[in-house]
């Protein structure tokens, strides 16, 4: 009993990791930015692809893949950023969903057409596979690589935007655009970087993604629910808000699943609606 | 004057066409092309194509013309005003494709209405040939597979069963179609569960299946990327297929699934009427020709949709031509041919396909993971449609 409790928690535990690796970057952008950009699963996709491309072309190593699917994805986000979204920062929140939707389209087009339609099949080294057992349990192997390489991840984050110069400036770029210019800082560079941040961060999501749940040119719709979710129940902005809603939603779909198989896939929307009818912010939002 | 004449020779040109048109018969193919289930249509159309080319595009003196519309998913009412459109507009004598079960099932209404004959390719729910007397069915019923894949299991020495079965149509008829088979052989089902459609982590299923100590888990899963996944669940969760049997429809083994999955697959059990690896002079041929024209193996669809032409062809021949609906569903009643699945027919009675049933392994032949055949149900007819009230 108690064994099953803890092979559970550990389970959902890694998932919600999984989870907050392709939300933490949606998480940085709509929250520090106030843009809606329900183009982030592609991104997580072009990392996706770019990561399977890599392995199964030209023979690179899982973990040389996964900067570079953080760059590529990155490099998308900036040209995006650049041409289309600058001009809708001050636009409403509908023209923001309807351009970034019709982004999420266009994606899945490009990737079909590129890819095929068919799935990419996705090989680990053999390190990274299998599982040890405890006490009876099997504990996958990737499972404790995803939540060993989140925690890094947020640690990363959460130092960077609270405690250097560059975090500074982000948040003064959001709080307070024309003071922030004043005070000599270069606002659109600032941005750009911030986007570039949040969509690499989908990239690798995307990448370490496709092992448990595959790829194909689908995978930008597949997730958009569950990352809006984790953000909107860890509260806009907030990177430790975005973990601890990701690794609740995790564990409750996880537990849900296990103990009550019938109803258990609704279990992670009725978490979201209990917590947003007592929190409206999220756990940790601000407003 | 000379404007004038100009002008008619334009007017005969556009006008000349539709002179042809006479002689040809029109095929709207209405399946998706684009979304979730673009590649169900693509593998498709791939098997129409390949028939086309292998056999001409005139039959019996007509010349065929595809119509292609996308359907874009699932998307019953789209279904239903493309098919209306296909004939009422296009002029469309048949009606082809449909690669799922709630789109058939709206065209097979405008089928029945406007008495035009319909090639089922793909949806594989057991109702839907029922609800229009001019359809034909050429892919297979989720019962046809299933029942005999639960009958298979009890006579392989399975006693205990655990069910995990995606929770919408096809899987409940799954689910119940393997039960049915499995207990009416006299085993046990110790526990059953449904996942939802966009399952991603299969983790807590697996592990609850697993935890009923059965001595085979049955999975019914729909192709796409969920495969992959659940064989690398299975593995994770440290159940041994070996001991552990994993039984499923061939879906959970298709080739892209089984590349994702790796060693993870073998030793899989799955019921299925075709596979590239089937080992048949016929097939043989056919999986040439398909590599040589589209740069990969063929599979369900593509069988679904090259017999489907097949019918359509054959069907126009004993009708020299003649593109009636009534005309074509009689001579296709009781057609008999050698499919690169083996023997199939198309049932009299219920014009239903019936063919042979598959038992494959999933083993490593020359470094590739393939379905291996290595037990069969011959002529097995949709168990459904027959223990239905007449």
């Amino acid at each position: 009993m108690i064994t099953s409790l803890l092979g559970i928690l550990f389970d959902g535990f890694a998932y919600g990791m999984l989870l907050f690796l392709l939300s933490v970057g949606l998480s940085v952008t709509l929250g520090m930015m106030n843009f809606v950009n329900l183009a982030h699963c592609s991104l997580a996709m072009v990392g996706g692809y770019i990561a399977v491309t890599l392995m199964n072309r030209a023979g690179w190593p899982f973990f040389a893949t996964l900067p570079m699917a953080f760059l590529g994805a990155a490099a998308v986000s900036i040209v995006l950023e650049r041409l289309l979204y600058r001009p809708l920062y001050r636009a409403t929140d509908l023209d923001q969903s309807l351009l970034t939707i019709g982004i999420v389209f266009v994606s899945i087009a490009t990737a079909a057409y590129i890819y095929g339609t068919a799935q990419l099949p996705v090989q680990l080294p053999d390190y990274l596979r299998g599982s040890y057992q405890v006490f009876g349990r099997n504990f996958g192997v990737y499972r404790l690589f995803l939540i060993g390489f989140s925690l890094v991840i947020s640690i990363v984050l959460v130092s960077t935007l609270e405690y250097t110069r560059f975090g500074a400036q982000v948040r003064a770029a959001v709080d307070n655009q024309r003071m922030a210019r004043g005070l000599g800082i270069d606002v659109n560079g600032v941005f750009a970087i911030t986007f570039a941040l949040g969509g690499g961060l989908a990239g690798l999501g995307g990448a370490l993604a496709i092992d448990i749940v595959g790829l194909d040119p689908s995978f930008a719709f597949a997730y958009l629910v569950y990352v809006l979710i984790v953000v909107s129940v860890g509260g806009l902005g907030s990177i430790g808000g975005t973990f601890v809603a990701a690794m609740l939603l995790g564990i409750s779909d996880s537990a849900g699943k296990y103990y009550f198989p019938q109803v258990g896939a609704f279990l992670i929307y009725l978490v979201m609606i209990a917590i947003l009818m007592w929190r409206p912010a999220g756990l940790f939002g601000k407003r | 004057m000379k404007r004038i004449l100009a002008g008619l020779g334009a007017i005969a040109m556009f006008a000349m066409p539709s002179a042809y048109a006479q002689q040809s018969v029109k095929v709207g193919v209405v399946m998706s092309y684009s979304g979730q289930f673009a590649d169900t249509g693509t593998q498709i159309g791939n098997g129409i194509k390949l028939y086309m080319k292998e056999h001409g595009d005139t039959v019996a003196g007509k010349k065929i013309e595809l119509i292609p519309r996308d359907n874009g998913g699932i998307a019953p009412d789209v279904a239903k005003r493309l098919s209306q459109e296909v004939i009422v507009r296009d002029g469309a004598d048949i009606l082809a494709g449909f690669d799922l079960t709630p789109n058939a099932l709206a065209a097979a209404d405008v089928s029945a209405q406007a008495k035009k004959f319909m090639v089922n390719m793909n949806a594989a729910t057991s109702v839907i040939t029922t609800k229009s007397p001019y359809m034909v069915r050429t892919s297979f019923t989720v019962w046809q597979l299933n029942e005999s894949l639960g009958t298979w299991a009890y006579k392989s020495g399975l006693r205990k069963v655990y069910t995990l079965v995606s929770d919408f149509g096809p899987g409940h008829d799954g689910e119940a179609a393997f039960q049915k088979g499995f207990k009416d052989a006299g085993g046990e089902i110790v526990g059953s569960a449904r996942y939802p459609v966009a399952n991603q982590d299969f983790a807590p299923f697996l592990q609850r299946a697993k935890d009923a100590n059965p001595d085979g888990i049955y999975i019914w899963v729909p192709g796409g990327t969920q495969p992959a996944a659940i064989g690398k669940a299975i593995a994770e969760r440290g159940i041994d297929p070996t001991k552990t049997k994993i039984l499923g429809q061939g879906e959970l083994t298709f080739e892209d699934s089984l590349k994702g999955m790796g060693d993870a697959g073998l030793g899989i059990i799955t019921a299925f009427h075709y596979d590239y690896n089937h080992q048949s002079a016929k097939n043989k041929a056919f999986v040439t020709a398909y590599n040589a024209e589209f740069k990969r193996n063929p599979d369900m669809f593509s069988v679904g949709g090259y017999d489907g032409m097949h019918a359509i062809y054959e069907a126009l021949k004993k009708t020299n031509g003649n593109a009636d609906g009534e005309a074509l569903i009689n001579a296709v009643k009781g057609m008999k041919w050698e499919s690169p699945r083996g023997p199939m027919s198309i049932d009299p009675e219920t014009r239903d396909v019936v063919q042979t049933v598959y038992i494959r392994r999933v083993e490593k032949v020359g470094g590739a993971l393939v379905n291996v055949e290595f037990d069969k149900v011959e002529n097995v007819k949709d168990p459904w449609k027959a223990r239905m009230p007449k």
